[in-house]
């Protein structure tokens, strides 16, 4: 086991909490990508960092976060939750986002960049959607053309997501290789940037990919922790809450709700993952749990698979977390220990939502209800204090909770 | 010295590379098919180890991959499928895959199973020059396989002189920013396999992705040593002809 302090302490920012220049952490990261993809990825590299800095990009960048993103979410203390816990529970309302999720944070950040970069055309992949909507919604307000990878299956699952993005100007292309979904949609994305290299950024939605995709998303995501801490220290004096719990997919709301209290070593650290329908049921998304190094979309992480090295298809009832890996800087977080990782059944997932609905008034999003499911396997002091992301809002997910509301109707009740 | 080596000693011209998928079109086809391929023309035979998620691949050799791995196909089993590749199969073999099936199996274990069966390379699209340097360099000179490394258009010189230094056996120029089976019109390439054949390279080179007949073989082959054909081979295959005559039919059509 390495330490967190070997490597994960960014040599760029003291706050700041990024992979080593070869983009690992720990033993996770790299760029494993096929030399077509070099040049492209080269590029960012050695220019994210230097964009990222330059007083225009921030300008831009805090500008449309705030007035058109609508940051800074608000930290809201959850007084009937906090009472059910005999605990003080804050929820960050990522949900709050324009588009409904944190994802725009990240998509925002990469437009500019992709500007700067003077690249012409967008292509991302999507899974929920959630990463397909905040793309086309950003490519809209950039005049950007968009192609959205997304799996066959999810786009059946997944429709009114697909007529928003269709709305917005994007063209969404059905991912028709493998098990048609996210994992595949990702192939087909890697793929059309391989064929169309020069004027194409990949917009990719999570803390996954070749280096330094896990850094640059964490980075852009990292305004999640940086609101948590001012804004707890406004309402509370306190400097660190003592747990920080979000769901994680491909990781980048976890990463952005961690980034700023990884170096508080008093902070617990609680990313809770999809167990499907259980962790041994062979239908479920646990990566930490089930699965074992690899190389997966470009950098050596957890990654579920056979003993032959064949990815296996993940299952869980929520479209975002259902993913047979995990970014490379949560493998790390996980094999250091300094992450703690739980994991939420589908049906769990479910109560969660209708509880939160009942108690505060919030339909959370079926990725976001896994964190807050999760709050039931801890061990909350009274004076403990809890934050957890919310990650989005439950409108994509009505069908779910209509049909279950049908199949079992007490949870109405709940 | 590898086969590889020794081949591109005798032969500067018109090397004919062609890529099968092991375990297609049926489980037990690998050493049909590579019999076939030797006996009507190949000098070098790519075997391509099928996976969940490649990356680099087009349609055409994803769904061969995914028919191989229904079939059953893992790395044991096609390494006991070639365990009697030697001496029947006397052409250079190359093993092509990528990093996540091979890190399973273990890198080392890999590499000294394919050295016993008589595996003379690798092409491994998705390792990267800095691990392969720092972690894998060493495993592969014990084992005394070769590692082909894909250069593309857009690889500037400077990098492209120095994955010449690293890869050994030949170079594997990719005709275009593309993934495998596209239908870029290679002949509009011909300048940049110029400039590379006018480079001085270290290594041989062979020309591959898209090339399907033997107009495309010929356009790769004028400045460079060879061709490699996968995708088009892979759709011969598939047509329901039995291995013998699909091949024997196909490479007809190339040289
Ligand atoms: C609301 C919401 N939360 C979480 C996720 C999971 O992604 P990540 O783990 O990158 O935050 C998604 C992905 O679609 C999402 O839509």
């Amino acid at each position: 086991m390495t330490t967190v302090e070997e490597t994960i302490l960014s040599p760029i920012g003291k706050e700041g909490v990024g992979p080593n220049e070869f983009g690992y952490y720990g033993k996770f990261g790299g760029a494993y990508i096929p030399e077509m993809l070099h040049p492209n990825v080269e590029q960012l590299k050695t220019r994210y960092l230097e964009i990222m800095a330059e007083p225009s990009f921030q300008k831009e960048y805090q500008e449309l976060l705030r007035d058109y993103v609508g940051r800074p979410t608000p930290l809201f203390f959850a007084q009937r939750l906090s009472k059910q816990f005999n605990s003080k529970i804050y929820l960050k309302r990522e949900d709050l986002c324009h588009t409904g999720a944190h994802k725009i944070n990240n998509t925002i950040g990469q437009i500019l960049l992709a500007q700067k970069l003077g690249k012409k055309r967008i292509i991302a992949e999507t899974g929920a959607g959630q990463h397909g909507v905040a793309t086309a919604t950003v490519c809209a307000l950039k005049g950007m053309e968009c192609v959205v990878y997304m799996g066959e299956v999810d786009i059946e699952r997944q429709a009114p997501n697909v007529a928003r993005m269709k709305m917005l100007g994007a063209t969404v292309v059905p991912a028709k290789s493998g098990s048609r979904t996210l994992k595949d949609a990702t192939n087909e994305a890697i793929r059309a940037w391989i064929n169309e290299p020069v004027h194409t950024h990949y917009i990719i939605g999570s803390v996954v990919g070749p280096h330094p995709y896990p850094d640059m998303v964490a980075r852009f995501q990292s305004v999640i922790s940086e609101e948590m801490r001012w804004q707890l220290k406004e309402k509370t004096g306190a400097e660190l809450p003592n747990q920080v719990v979000a769901c994680v997919g491909g990781g980048s709301n976890a990463a952005g709700a961690f980034y700023h209290f990884i170096n508080e070593p008093a902070v617990r650290l609680i990313a809770v993952e999809a167990a499907g329908h259980g962790i041994n049921s062979g239908m479920s998304a646990a990566t930490t749990q089930l699965g074992r190094a690899g190389v997966l979309h470009g950098s050596k992480s957890l990654v579920m698979q056979t003993e032959d090295g064949q990815v296996i298809e993940p299952h869980s009832i929520s479209a975002g977390l259902d993913y047979p890996g995990i970014g490379p800087m949560h493998a790390h977080l996980f094999d250091c220990g300094r992450g703690t990782f739980l994991s939420v059944t589908d049906e769990d997932s479910l109560t969660a939502a209708f509880e939160l609905a009942k108690l505060e008034g919030i339909i959370p999003a079926l990725e976001s209800a896994h964190a807050f499911s999760a709050l039931k396997q801890m061990d909350l002091k009274e004076d403990d204090v809890t934050i957890v992301c919310l990650s989005g809002r439950g409108d994509k997910d009505l069908a779910t909770y209509m049909r279950s509301m049908e199949q079992a109707p007490a949870l109405k009740g709940v | 010295m590898t086969k590889i080596e020794e081949l591109f000693k005798q032969k500067q011209q018109k090397v004919l590379n062609v890529y099968c998928t092991a375990g297609f079109p049926k489980l037990e086809s690998t050493m049909e098919v590579m019999k076939a391929l030797q006996d009507n023309g190949a000098d070098l035979i790519e075997l391509g180890m099928p996976y969940s998620d490649p990356l680099a691949d087009g349609e055409v050799i994803q769904q061969s991959g995914a028919v191989a791995l229904q079939n059953g196909m893992t790395i044991s089993i096609l390494f006991n499928q070639l365990e009697e590749m030697r001496p029947t199969i006397h052409v250079p073999v190359i093993l092509m895959g990528y990093m996540n099936p091979v890190i399973q199996y273990g890198f080392e274990n890999f590499c000294r199973k394919a050295a016993e069966v008589g595996i003379d390379g690798l092409i491994l699209p998705d390792l990267p020059m800095y691990e392969y340097e720092t972690e894998y360099r060493e495993i592969l000179e014990r084992h005394q396989l070769n590692l082909i490394f894909l250069v593309t258009p857009e690889t500037k010189d400077e990098r492209l002189k120095r994955i010449d230094e690293l890869s050994t056996g030949f170079l594997y120029a990719v005709s275009s920013s593309s993934t495998t089976g596209n239908n870029k019109d290679i002949s509009e390439q011909e300048g940049y396999f110029k400039k590379l054949s006018d480079m001085n390279l270290t290594n041989p080179i062979l020309v591959g992705f898209g090339i399907k007949d033997r107009e495309t073989f010929e356009v790769a082959c004028k400045y460079t040593n060879g061709a490699i054909i996968g995708s088009a081979y892979i759709k011969a295959l598939g047509n329901g002809k039995d291995v013998n005559t699909a091949t024997r039919d196909f490479l007809q059509t190339i040289i």
